[in-house]
């Protein structure tokens, strides 16, 4: 596409020489444009250009033809190139080579012009033409180049405007801000700082020009800020922030929200840093102190819960499973009776003394000593140095008891319980820490107190089942896990069987099926004992119902447990009522048996409730007569009618060829003769074997119940009994 | 690179510009010795330079044409350059004398040459400002008192989105531009390339990149990615000379290294 070769140009030119005389221009015209197009950077498209050049054409044929000869205007023909941004140095060599070769062809001279002459005319006009482009070409050259100085000029005048401009708001908002702002270089030495920075620290703005950053450190220091102090100034980081303390000229600290960033230049080469600093000297304070109240025990100025379960977490959170754990969960003994008898003054006193012996228990900083509430403290020790280290501090609280507190003159002693245990952080969870640390107090609280017990997994487990049952209680009662079974009361005297107690069983979906042993003491203590008694009376009632439609006369009596809590519950009475009504049982078949402990410490209110059922005609029995205080006291004050001895008097009794336990037999001959003094009639329970069974009868016991005669069984097994009639028991007639 | 942002742009002259070596290659003296020296190293390596950027001139022309003829007569020619001749506001008032066009550059002294050339120029202003930062061009004096928001407006990217990396997210900015202009409104835009023909650029591409504006070659899929929401006209996106040309070229279109489209926003 570069040089367009003139050989076939001139052939096709030659065979259309007899056209017009303005046919040979236009020809001429499009050679031209043809061969200069590649060469110029004007946005013309080609028949643009060859338009453009048709007058110039034009003009070149005129000049030839001037007479006199006048090559003036060729000049300005090669100026007009330039101007239409022809102003490659091929586009002159190319326009020339045109000229030379074809613009004789294209307009022949005047006859009268010699060839010679006419050559002459053209080489002439070549050389006004060329010394035209080169005189344009030059001053357009010249023109741009001081138009672009002078853009440049223009450019940079205004960027050192701006420059200033940014500078003096760049210096009013250093000086004028409410933050410290300091300048140093790379090296750390401080090339400026504002007021407000100097002020805050105390000083004097020139004082910081011959320091250093490096001089700045402080003991409270976050651990990473000089770590990424030199990552900044080596160009890795671009800024980094903390909360950092200084010394002000006068020895104490200011505290700083300090950010420092980095200044490259426009290769990204490090330059600077500037660090800017609020004084939050007052908010630090504050937060600090108000983080203290949130994580200290006003009363004893020990860590509270909160802090423990803090430094807890964090312990386990520190990443390394095997980080070793201590923890020591302590309980003084008998606080209560202490803030009982002296008041809760003498009692908070206590608190503070013995919280300052604990902590002058301990040895180290990986150590604390936390209340969690009431009289209840927690050590924990992280990554014990030995592994005495826990032990030793646990027997250390224990010692620190050993000498009475002095309160108000009175000597106090006080004894602490304690649960230890020791595990890697991998091997627990926290909350499974702290609980089995407490379960672990509480076997040393079981063991009579003022001792360590170090856990133990088995009986851990064995609690945590425990906790699961209880938890599991509510659900069990819902979806019907609880059924009943019935174990006959026996008249000793015939063998009848007079009546049935019912006894509650829970079938737990992975446990089996579990015992009251296991479950009614966790019920009571959670309260559930109440909806699950009523269940229990309503099932058992609605059951000697079906027996007596079913035996009519030789039904039994139904014999119902009564909880402590039941008892006390002020709905009893109108809940059997209502029961009662509910079943169509009457009152006479009802037995219920209550224990002494539902008794002692019974408001008046509980005891009308007990009188007023006796009084619809239920009957009363207080269950494991013997076992407890056995004040007989409350046989006065309430209408019971049976007393129930207790299997522990019968056990005594049990080997056949033995003489027995003289002393058992003798108590059990006591209440007996005593129950009957005050007309009682006796039951006695866990008979076994047949010389037991004859013991009691011997001893006129009314009624027995035990395994001799039947376990505990489904109802039908009663019906059974009942059907079997009298003299099963009597006279062997069941060995 | 982080600076602070009330610095100013410095002006750096011992650094070759972008858009003076533009000139130099369109045969402009509008220049200094250190554009020269590094367009000549380019062209060493790539001598047909000036025809490809000719070629993308002459599509320029071409496009702003169909703009008026289409009844567009507001022009965004963002990376401007230097006005040399051809000029968007020449071009375009040619065909309509009504015409308007703002320049928008970020080299300063490219921005103060246009000043300095459209100065006794009403219908023309010029603005200095970063693609990169499309809101201030939307939201400039120059673009509020010149164009109006009703009609229709040609957004021109020629010959810039290869100085913009794929970390910039040019799409994003194309969008935001686009979603400014009203209905009606086209782009018209070019971009270098290497598909189709051997690549002589890498070395041309260091000149650029030691320069600290790289050079970015993308395919045709990625350039036409630029017209989303766009409806692109016949013949699509092809190669500067392919695009409604004016006279046949018997040049292999994919020498000139370079795609050309033009979008209309419905
Ligand atoms: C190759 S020139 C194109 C000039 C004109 N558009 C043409 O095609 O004839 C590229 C121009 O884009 C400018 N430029 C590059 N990056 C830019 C950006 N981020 N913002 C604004 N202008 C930019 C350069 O300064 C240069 O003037």
């Amino acid at each position: 596409m570069s040089q367009v070769p003139p050989g076939p140009w001139a052939a096709s030119a030659a065979r259309t020489d007899d056209g017009s005389a303005d046919d040979g221009i236009r020809r001429f015209a499009a050679i031209w444009s043809r061969v200069i197009d590649p060469y110029t950077a004007t946005s013309m498209t080609r028949a643009e250009l060859e338009e453009h050049l048709l007058p110039l054409t034009r003009r070149l044929a005129a000049i030839l033809e001037s007479v006199p000869f006048d090559v003036r205007p060729a000049k300005d023909i090669g100026r007009a190139m330039v101007q239409a941004h022809c102003t490659d140095p091929q586009v002159l060599s190319q326009s020339l080579t045109v000229i030379d070769a074809y613009l004789l062809l294209y307009r022949p001279p005047a006859e009268s012009l010699p060839p010679e002459a006419a050559r002459g005319h053209l080489a002439r006009l070549q050389h006004a033409f060329a010394a035209g482009f080169a005189e344009a070409l030059r001053d357009r050259t010249l023109a741009e180049q001081e138009a672009i100085a002078h853009a440049s000029l223009a450019a940079q005048a205004r960027a050192e405007r701006a420059l200033h401009a940014s500078e003096a708001r760049f210096r009013a908002l250093f000086e004028g801000a409410a933050i410290g702002i300091g300048i140093s270089d790379l090296e750390g030495n401080i090339l400026d700082v504002n007021e407000t920075l100097a002020r805050m620290f105390g000083g004097r703005v020139e004082e910081f020009r011959t320091r250093n950053v490096n001089e700045f450190m402080h003991p409270d220091d976050a651990p990473h800020v000089w770590k990424q102090y030199r990552e900044l100034i080596r160009g890795e980081r671009d800024h980094y922030r903390f909360e950092k303390p200084y010394f002000t000229h006068n020895g104490s600290a200011v505290w700083t929200n300090l950010t420092v960033s980095l200044i490259r230049d426009q290769n990204g080469t490090p330059q600077y840093q500037v660090a800017m600093m609020e004084d939050i000297t007052e908010r630090k304070l504050l937060t600090d102190r108000l983080r203290y109240q949130a994580t200290h025990d006003p009363l004893t100025g020990l860590g509270n819960r909160a802090l423990f379960f803090e430094r807890l977490a964090e312990a386990f959170d520190s990443g390394d499973e095997s980080t070793r754990l201590g923890l020591c969960y302590l309980d003084l003994d008998g606080f209560k009776a202490v803030n009982d008898s002296l008041g809760h003054e003498a009692g908070d006193r206590l608190l503070v003394a013995v919280a300052e012996r604990f902590t002058g228990c301990l040895t180290g900083r990986n150590q604390l000593v936390a209340r969690m509430g009431g009289d209840e403290f927690v050590a924990l020790v992280v990554d014990p140095d030995c592994p005495e280290e826990v032990a030793g501090l646990a027997r250390r609280f224990l010692a620190a008891l050993d000498a009475p507190v002095r309160i108000d003159g009175r000597e106090l002693s006080v004894t602490v319980s304690i649960g230890l245990l020791e595990c890697t952080a991998a091997s627990m969870k926290a909350a499974q820490m702290v609980q089995a640390a407490d379960i672990t107090l509480y076997r040393a609280k079981a063991q009579g107190g003022n001792r360590l017990a170090v856990f133990d997994a088995e009986a851990n487990a064995r609690e945590i089942t425990r906790y699961g049952l209880t938890t599991r209680l509510p659900a069990a009662l819902e979806e019907g896990e609880f059924f009943l079974e019935y174990q006959p009361l026996v008249a000793l005297g015939d063998g009848r069987v007079m009546g049935a107690e019912a006894l509650v069983r829970w079938r737990h979906p992975q446990q089996g099926v579990l015992g009251p042993d296991r479950f009614v003491a966790l019920a009571e203590q959670t309260g559930l004992i109440v909806p699950l008694g009523y269940w229990v009376l309503e099932q058992a009632c609605r059951q000697a119902r079906a027996w007596q439609l079913e035996l009519e006369q030789g039904a039994p009596r139904i014999n119902v447990n009564l909880s402590v809590r039941q008892a006390r519950n002020p709905g009893l009475v109108n809940d059997v009522a209502r029961i009662l009504k509910e079943t169509e049982l009457d009152a006479s078949s009802l037995h219920l048996e209550i224990t002494e402990s539902a008794l002692i410490g019974a408001e008046d209110q509980a005891l009308d409730a007990l009188r007023e059922l006796t009084d619809m005609g239920i009957g009363l029995a207080l269950d494991d007569f013997g076992t407890g205080y056995s004040n007989l006291s409350y046989l006065r004050r309430i209408p019971v009618h049976t007393l129930k001895i207790d299997r522990s008097f019968i056990s005594g009794l049990q080997h056949p060829d033995a003489p027995g336990n003289p002393r058992d037999e003798k108590i059990v001959a006591g209440l007996v003769s005593l129950a009957h003094t005050l007309d009682l009639a006796v039951t006695v329970e866990g008979v076994e074997t047949e010389l037991q069974a004859e013991r009691m009868r011997a001893l006129q016991c009314e009624t027995a119940q035990g395994w001799y005669f039947a376990r505990p069984g489904p109802p039908d097994r009663i019906t059974a009994l009942c059907a079997a009639g009298a003299d099963r028991w009597t006279g062997g007639a069941c060995a | 690179m982080e600076r602070p942002v009330w610095a100013p742009h410095g002006i750096d002259l011992t650094r070759p510009s972008v858009a003076r070596m533009y000139d130099y290659y369109l045969g402009g003296s509008h220049n200094f010795e250190v554009d020269r020296a590094a367009a000549r190293t380019a062209l060493e390596v790539w001598p047909d330079l000036p025809m490809i950027m000719r070629a993308n001139r002459a599509f320029m022309r071409r496009a702003v044409r169909f703009a008026v003829d289409s009844g567009i007569k507001q022009f965004l020619d963002i990376g401007s350059g230097i006005p040399t001749f051809g000029n968007v506001h020449e071009v375009a008032r040619a065909a309509a004398p009504d015409a308007r066009v703002v320049y928008v550059d970020h080299d300063p002294v490219a921005i103060a040459h246009s000043e300095a050339i459209v100065a006794d120029d009403d219908q023309t202003s010029v603005l200095q400002a970063d693609l990169l930062k499309p809101d201030d061009i939307i939201g400039s004096e120059a673009v509020q008192r010149l164009i109006d928001g009703g009609e229709p407006v040609a957004l021109m990217l020629v010959a810039l989105l290869h100085f913009v990396g794929d970390q910039d997210s040019p799409r994003d900015i194309v969008a935001r531009l686009r979603d400014a202009l009203p209905p009606g409104s086209c782009l018209i835009l070019t971009h270098a390339t290497n598909e189709g023909y051997a690549d002589p650029a890498d070395e041309e591409r260091d000149v650029y990149k030691r320069m600290g504006s790289p050079l970015i070659m993308r395919t045709r899929q990625e350039v036409l990615s630029f017209f989303d929401g766009f409806e692109v006209v016949d013949p699509g996106v092809v190669f500067y000379s392919q695009w409604r040309p004016d006279a046949a070229d018997e040049e292999d279109p994919a020498r000139y290294s370079g795609y050309a489209g033009f979008g209309l926003k419905r």
